[in-house]
């Protein structure tokens, strides 16, 4: 099962004592935050977990993979995430269970 | 934006809250953010993104200081994908901003 916003907020609740109300909305701006930042341009650096760089593409050929027809990729602004120095090695030591 | 500088904006918008608890909470939702992923579970954020984990097969590497060959194992690395409301939201104010931090 995947975590949602709803499980962050519990743990707010449960840990910080915030109330549900309190929880959830700070849940909501942090996410709706980041994102504010990184429409104005402004990449996003959370130091102990990662960045959230910007990276504008030019347009390049492209091909639709059903139909085999050639069509163009538009220019775009993309985001990309850079996960840190600790969130890595802490992944990395995860075994995983095959899937 | 630094992780301070969302603490800041943050509790801007949160006048009720003291300060110390915005930074408790910004702290706490990055910890079971990395927690999640070091163990295995998926994070999905409507409109934002998904953060998930894409294995990398073993493969035999080099030490590129004696040449000798090494097998490394196979490993996890994290791997976020851009939810549609914030890939609009960045391409469409492209024009508009430039990058920047």
């Amino acid at each position: 099962m995947a975590l949602t916003k709803a499980d962050f907020a519990e743990k707010l609740f449960e840990e910080l004592g915030l109330n549900k109300r309190e929880a959830k909305d700070i849940v909501e701006l942090f996410f709706e935050e980041i994102k504010t930042a990184l429409e104005r341009g402004e990449q996003v650096k959370l130091s102990g977990f990662g960045k959230f760089e910007l990276r504008d593409k030019n347009s390049r050929p492209g091909r639709n993979p059903k139909t085999g027809e050639e069509i163009p990729i538009t220019a775009r602004r993309v985001v990309t995430f850079r996960s840190g120095q600790k969130l890595k090695a802490r992944v990395e030591a995860y075994a995983g269970t095959e899937s | 934006m630094t992780k301070s500088e969302l603490i800041e904006a943050l509790a801007r918008q949160q006048p009720h809250l003291a300060i110390k608890d915005v930074e408790l909470a910004v702290k706490c939702i990055i910890e079971k953010m990395n927690h999640a992923l070091s163990t295995g579970d998926r994070i999905e954020i409507r409109g934002f993104g998904s953060f998930s984990l894409h294995m990398r097969p073993p493969r035999m590497g080099r030490n590129p200081k004696t040449g000798e060959s090494v097998a490394l194992a196979k490993k996890y690395v994290p791997h976020f994908k851009p939810g549609k409301e914030l890939r609009d939201r960045v391409d469409s104010s492209a024009d508009k901003y430039e990058i920047t931090g």
